[in-house]
C-alpha cells in the first residue's frame, strides 16, 4: 500500500493543508516508511476481538435537559479573527454549490 | 444547464423509485451535548459556550432528553432500539461546523428496521425505516448578508437531531409526500419536534433514480437537496425522474450524484462536484463511550407513547361509526382528536360532535388562527350546545350564532342562549298566542289553507317565526298552525 | 505539607525560575508567567479562613491545559495569544486547594514529540545536561519540577509524555488510569488515549497534586465515577504479599545492560521489602508503537480540525476565498510534525484504508489490554519496567520521524491499555537519570503509589545516583 504524491496531494486536500511540491515527494517518502512499520499489524489474527467494549467499560453518562449555559470568562471578539454584529465572518464561499459539502 | 431539460422522454416506459432521508430537530430546551439554549430566534451567537464553539480542550457530554424524544421516534416509527449504539465522527471542513466534525452515529446506530403506513383505503401501503440515528446540527451559513464574506451564525450549532432514514419503497412523488404527511403527522402525535419544514426543523434529502418499469434491479441514484417544502419535495422529485428518464433514453448513465432543487427555476442541477466532498473519515467518536439503552428505559418509553394517528384513526371510526375521511380530518393532530372525543363522549352523539367540529370549530379556528389547544370552547361546552339543540332548546340556526358568541367570550351556551334571546319558546300558550295572531291578521292566507291549499303551511309557519323574532320551535308552530287553521 | 505560606512559595518559585533562567534564554521551559497575578492570588489563599492543602504548592501548567489568566497556546503558532475564556477543570480543583499557577510551561506542539524539541517557541532544554532534551511532550513541566521552580506541575500524556520527561529528568512522573482525571480543558490530542498526568519532586508530590485533580467531571463523559482514595496512604503501606510482575518483552537482550541493571536493583529493593517478584509476559508489546501510531494520528487529525482560522487564533488569508484561508492557516500555523501527523491520521482513516489500519490497529489494541488483564489476573499487582530504553539523547540527535516515535515503547502501552502508570527514578547512567516503571490495575493508582512510596524509601539517595 505504497503512498504516492497523488495520495499526500488527496490527502492533504481533505486535511486543508497545502503542501509545497518539494515537501510532497518528501512527505510520501515519510509516510511510506512509517507506514511500512505498520504493516506488522496484518499478520495478527484478529477475528475472535471485541472492540466496542474497551478500557474501564464506563456507559455513556447523560446530563439533565437544562441550563445554565457554561459561563464564558472573555467575549467572542476578544477571540475571533473577524466578527460583525454578532456573527463570525469568513471570506464568502467561492460559489452557492459549496454548502452541498454539509449534509 | 444544457441538456437537464431537453424534450421529455416517455417517462411512462419508466418507474420512479425513491428513498428519503429526513432530518428533525428534537424539541429539547438544552443543545445535545451542552447547556446553551436550544430554542430559535436569538441574537447571533448568543447560544454558544466551549463546547459548541469548539474551543480547544471542551467535551461534549449528551442531554437525556435528546435521547429520550430520539427513543420516542424510534418506538412510534416501529423500530428495533439498539441496547448499545455508538457515537461516530463524520469529519469534513465547513465555517458552520465548529469541530471540524460531526457528532452522528455511524454503523451502530439508535435505532433499525421500523416502518411507515401511508395512504388510505386501497392506496394504503408499507414503507420500511432503514434506521434512525442521533447527530447534531450545524450552525448557519448565511452568504447575502455581507458582500464578499460569508457570516457565521453557531446558535444553532449542536442542536439535537435525529436522522429517519427510509428504504426505496416509495414509487412516486405522491408516495413521498404522503409518506412525509404521515411521518410528520406522528411526530407531532408523540410531540418530539415542531416538524416545520419551512423552519428547518424538518428537513428532506431524497435518493431518486428511475428504472424500466418491470425491471426488478435499481437504476443508479441521485441525492436531491435544497427542498424546503412537500411541494418543494414533489416538483423536484418529478423534475430529477423526468431528467433522468431523458439520460436513459439517449442510452447513456445517469452518474451518482448530488443534485441542487431550485424551486424559483423548477429545476434541479448537480452541485459541483469536489472529489474530496464524500470522504467523511467515519470513526467512533472517542469523547463518548456507548450509548446503554437498558430494556427497562427501552419498555418505559414504549409504554409512555400516546395512541398513534393509525390505530386512533380505526379507533375512531369503529366506536363512533364515522366514515374514513371524516376520521381523517378529527385525527389530523392529536388535540383535535381529543377535542372531538371529549366533545362527543358528553354529548352522546358522535356524528352531531363530528359534524360542529370539522364545521364550526375548525372554520372558526381558522379565521382567527388560533390552535385547538388556547381555544375558547371547550369541548365540554360544545357538547352542551349540542344537548340544547337536541333538546329543542336552541334552533339549529340560533346554536351557530351561540356558538360564534362562546368562541368570542368563552361564556357558557346556557348563558349566551339567554342573554341573546336565542332560547327557542315552546310554552303552548305563548305559541298559540302568536299562530292565532297570525292567523287573524292574515285572513286571507288563512282561508286559503283552510280551503286546502297546503302550501301556504309554509308561509304561515314563516310569519310566526317572525313574529317570534326567530324564538319559536318551528316544529311546533307547523303543528299548531294546523291544528288553529285547520280547526 | 509544607509550612510555607502560598506567597513564600510562589516568591521562591519566581526567584528559582531567574536563578535557573527559565525562559527562553536558558532552559526555555516556561512560556508564560506573571509573577504579580500569582503573587496576588497567593495572598487572596493565605488570607483563607481555614489553611488550603496546597497553600504551599504552586504548579507549572503545561501550556495544552486551558487556564483563565495566562495563554494556551499548545506551543503552536496556531494558537498563538489565544487566551481561553474557561478553565480546565483540573486547573479549578488545583486553585480550590489553594494552589496558584505560577507558569504556563513548553511543550512539544500539540504534545506531539518526545523530545520537546517540536514546540513553535524553541526546544527545552534538560536541567540535568543542557546539551540534552528534557524528553516530551510534557518536557517543560518535567524541566520545571527538575529545576526547583515548582514541586508540582501538571503534564499531559498521550503516550507517554509525562513519564519519559520524568525519567529523563529524574522526577517522578503519574499518569492516571483512563478516566480517572477530567480530560475538560486538556486541549485533545488523541481523545482516547489523553490523561492528565502530574510530576512530582517525590511520589508524595505527585500523589498529593493527583489526589486533588482526579474524580469524576460531568464535563467529560469518559470520567469515571468511582471514589477517589487517599493516594498519600500509601506511604504507610506495606510490600508483604505483593506480587510483581517483570515483563519479559520490557527487558529484551538489546537493552541497555546498564538500565536492566537499575531496574534489577530497583526490584531487589522491593523484594526487600517483602514483595515477591516474578517474570511474566505481554506478548503483543511490540506492537503497540505501530497501533499507536495509527491512532493517536488518526485521533489527532480529527481533533485538530477545528483549528480552522474562524472562530479563534491564527488566520492567515489571501484574496482566494475560503478554502485557501483553512490551508494558509494551517500550513502556517502547523509545524511539520503536526503536519506529518495529521496526514497520516487522515490517511489512515480515508475511505479504503479504514479497515486495514483504524479498524486493525483497535482490534490488536484490544490484545494488547488484555495482555495486561490476564497478567494481573494471574495474581501480579504491579508490574515493573524500564520508563525508557536510554537516558535523555542530545537534542538533534533524533531526525528520523519513526526512530524518535520508539522512545513510546515501553510507556505508550499504558495508554493504549488505559492502565495507571507511574515513572520514578531508579538510578542514573553516564549521569543521566534513569526511570523505573510502576503499572497496575485500571484504577488502582492507590497501589500503584504504595509501591512507589515504598521503591523511593528503599533506594533513597541510590534513585539520584
Amino acid at each position: 500500500m505504497a503512498v504516492t504524491r497523488d495520495d499526500v496531494a488527496h490527502i492533504a486536500g481533505l486535511a486543508r493543508l497545502a503542501i509545497s511540491d518539494d515537501r510532497m515527494t518528501e512527505l510520501a517518502e515519510q509516510l511510506n516508511a512509517i507506514l511500512g512499520h505498520m504493516e506488522v499489524l496484518q499478520q495478527v489474527d484478529t477475528r475472535h476481538v471485541e472492540t466496542t467494549a474497551q478500557e474501564g467499560n464506563e456507559a455513556l453518562p447523560l446530563r439533565p435537559d437544562a441550563g445554565p449555559r457554561f459561563a464564558m470568562h472573555r467575549r467572542l471578539d476578544e477571540m475571533a479573527p473577524e466578527m460583525r454584529d454578532g456573527f463570525f465572518l469568513v471570506p464568502r464561499l467561492a460559489t452557492h454549490e459549496d454548502t452541498s459539502d454539509a449534509s | 444547464m444544457t441538456g437537464l431539460r431537453d424534450a421529455p422522454a416517455d417517462i411512462t416506459a419508466y418507474e420512479m423509485v425513491v428513498g428519503l432521508e429526513v432530518h428533525v430537530q428534537l424539541r429539547t430546551h438544552t443543545k445535545a451535548f451542552c447547556s446553551c439554549d436550544a430554542t430559535y430566534g436569538a441574537p447571533p451567537n448568543v447560544n454558544t459556550c466551549p463546547v459548541c464553539l469548539a474551543l480547544p480542550g471542551a467535551l461534549p457530554a449528551l442531554n437525556r432528553e435528546a435521547v429520550h424524544l430520539a427513543m420516542r421516534a424510534a418506538h412510534a416509527l416501529g423500530c428495533t432500539l439498539n441496547p448499545v449504539s455508538v457515537f461516530a465522527r463524520k469529519n469534513y471542513f465547513y465555517p458552520d461546523l465548529p469541530k471540524g466534525y460531526q457528532i452522528s452515529q455511524y454503523d451502530r446506530p439508535l435505532a433499525l428496521a421500523g416502518h411507515l403506513e401511508i395512504g388510505d383505503g386501497d392506496a394504503a401501503r408499507t414503507v420500511g425505516i432503514t434506521r434512525v440515528h442521533m447527530e447534531e446540527d450545524a450552525g448557519k451559513s448565511i452568504h447575502d448578508r455581507y458582500p464578499g464574506a460569508t457570516a457565521i451564525d453557531l446558535n444553532r450549532a449542536g442542536v439535537p437531531l435525529i436522522e429517519i432514514v427510509s428504504e426505496p419503497d416509495m414509487r412516486s412523488s405522491a408516495d413521498a409526500v404522503a409518506y412525509l404527511t404521515a411521518l410528520k403527522q406522528i411526530l407531532e402525535y408523540i410531540d418530539v419536534s415542531d416538524v416545520n419544514m419551512e423552519e428547518g426543523s424538518l428537513r428532506v434529502d431524497a435518493n431518486v433514480s428511475a428504472r424500466r418499469v418491470g425491471a426488478a434491479a435499481l437504476g443508479t441514484k441521485t441525492e436531491v437537496k435544497n427542498m424546503n417544502s412537500f411541494s418543494g419535495v414533489q416538483r423536484a422529485l418529478e423534475a430529477e425522474f423526468e431528467r433522468q428518464c431523458g439520460v436513459l433514453e439517449r442510452g447513456e448513465r445517469v452518474h451518482q450524484q448530488t443534485m441542487l432543487w431550485d424551486g424559483a427555476r423548477n429545476e434541479v442541477r448537480p452541485a459541483r462536484s469536489k472529489e474530496a466532498s464524500h470522504d467523511y473519515r467515519y470513526f467512533p467518536e472517542p469523547d463518548l463511550p456507548p450509548l446503554v439503552l437498558d430494556s427497562q428505559w427501552i419498555d418505559e418509553v414504549r409504554r409512555e407513547l400516546p395512541e398513534l394517528p393509525r390505530a386512533r384513526r380505526a379507533r375512531l371510526a369503529g366506536e363512533y361509526g364515522l366514515a374514513g375521511a371524516d376520521v381523517g380530518v378529527l385525527t389530523a393532530t392529536t388535540a383535535l382528536a381529543d377535542y372531538f372525543e371529549a366533545a362527543a363522549k358528553a354529548h352522546g352523539d358522535a356524528k352531531a360532535a363530528a359534524n360542529w367540529v370539522m364545521g364550526e370549530v375548525l372554520a372558526t379556528l381558522n379565521t382567527s388562527n388560533e390552535s385547538i389547544e388556547s381555544f375558547r370552547v371547550a369541548p365540554a361546552s360544545l357538547a352542551r350546545l349540542l344537548d340544547l339543540v337536541r333538546d329543542g332548546v336552541v334552533s339549529h340556526s340560533a346554536a351557530k350564532r351561540v356558538f360564534a358568541l362562546m368562541a368570542e367570550t368563552g361564556d357558557a351556551p346556557d348563558r349566551v342562549a339567554e342573554r341573546e334571546g336565542l332560547v327557542q319558546v315552546r310554552d303552548a300558550d305563548e305559541l298559540t298566542r302568536w299562530v292565532d295572531e297570525v292567523l287573524a291578521e292574515h285572513p286571507a292566507e288563512a282561508g286559503r289553507f283552510r280551503a286546502g291549499e297546503k302550501k301556504l303551511l309554509g308561509v304561515l309557519v314563516g310569519l310566526v317565526m317572525k313574529k317570534s323574532k326567530g324564538r319559536a320551535d318551528p316544529r311546533r308552530v307547523n303543528q299548531l298552525v294546523s291544528e288553529r287553521a285547520g280547526g | 505539607m509544607t509550612g510555607l505560606t502560598a506567597v513564600d512559595a510562589v516568591t521562591a518559585s519566581f526567584a528559582r525560575m531567574e536563578a535557573v533562567r527559565a525562559g527562553a534564554d536558558g532552559l526555555n521551559c516556561v512560556l508564560w508567567s506573571d509573577r504579580e497575578r500569582s503573587l496576588a492570588e497567593a495572598r487572596a489563599v493565605d488570607a483563607r479562613a481555614e489553611r488550603a492543602p496546597l497553600a504551599g504548592y504552586p504548579v507549572a501548567v503545561k501550556d495544552n491545559i486551558a487556564t483563565l489568566d495566562l495563554p494556551t497556546t499548545c506551543a503552536s503558532r496556531i494558537l498563538e495569544g489565544y487566551v481561553s475564556p474557561y478553565e480546565a477543570t483540573v486547573v479549578s480543583r488545583l486553585r480550590a486547594a489553594g494552589s496558584v499557577v505560577l507558569c504556563k510551561t513548553n511543550c512539544d506542539e500539540f504534545a506531539m514529540g518526545s523530545s520537546n524539541e517540536n514546540s513553535a517557541y524553541g526546544p527545552v532544554r534538560n536541567p540535568i545536561d543542557t546539551r540534552r532534551v528534557p524528553g516530551g511532550s510534557s518536557g517543560g513541566s518535567a524541566a520545571a519540577v527538575a529545576a526547583g521552580i515548582a514541586r508540582i506541575a501538571l503534564g499531559s500524556e498521550t503516550g507517554g509524555s509525562v513519564r519519559q520527561p520524568a525519567a529523563f529528568c529524574g522526577v517522578v512522573g503519574v499518569k492516571p488510569t483512563y478516566g480517572r482525571v477530567s480530560r475538560f480543558g486538556l486541549v485533545a490530542f488523541a481523545s482516547s488515549l489523553d490523561q492528565v498526568g502530574v510530576l512530582g519532586r517525590t511520589v508524595d508530590d505527585a500523589a498529593l497534586g493527583m489526589e486533588v485533580i482526579a474524580g469524576r467531571d460531568p464535563y467529560d463523559s469518559t470520567s469515571a465515577d468511582r471514589p477517589v482514595p487517599g493516594y498519600r496512604d500509601g506511604a504507610a503501606r506495606s510490600m508483604r504479599g505483593v506480587t510483581i510482575g517483570r515483563p519479559v518483552e520490557y527487558f529484551p537482550t538489546s537493552l541497555d545492560p546498564r538500565v536492566t541493571a537499575l531496574c534489577d536493583r530497583a526490584l531487589d529493593a522491593l523484594r526487600a521489602q517483602g514483595a515477591q517478584v516474578r517474570d511474566i509476559s505481554l506478548p503483543h508489546t511490540d506492537l503497540a508503537i505501530p497501533v499507536y501510531y495509527i491512532i493517536a494520528p488518526a485521533e489527532a487529525s480529527s481533533n485538530l480540525a477545528r483549528f480552522d482560522g474562524v472562530r479563534y487564533g491564527l488566520r492567515v488569508t489571501g484574496d482566494d476565498g475560503l478554502r485557501a484561508m483553512y490551508e494558509r492557516t494551517r500550513s502556517r500555523g502547523f509545524g511539520p510534525e503536526v503536519t506529518r501527523r495529521v496526514l497520516l491520521g487522515t490517511y489512515v482513516l480515508s475511505a479504503g484504508y479504514y479497515d486495514a489500519y483504524y479498524k486493525k490497529a483497535q482490534e490488536v489494541r484490544a490484545c494488547i489490554t488484555d495482555d495486561f488483564r490476564r497478567a494481573f489476573a494471574s495474581g501480579v499487582d504491579v508490574i515493573f519496567t524500564p520508563t525508557t530504553p536510554t537516558p535523555a539523547f542530545e537534542l538533534g540527535a533524533t531526525s528520523d520521524p519513526y526512530e524518535m516515535y520508539l522512545n513510546d515503547i515501553f510507556t505508550c502501552t499504558g495508554n493504549l491499555a488505559g492502565v495507571p502508570a507511574m515513572s520514578i527514578p531508579v538510578g542514573r547512567v553516564d549521569g543521566l537519570p534513569i526511570g523505573g516503571q510502576l503499572i497496575t490495575r485500571h484504577f488502582d493508582e492507590s497501589g500503584m503509589f504504595a509501591a512507589a512510596y515504598a521503591l523511593e524509601r528503599a533506594l533513597g539517595e541510590e534513585a539520584h545516583r
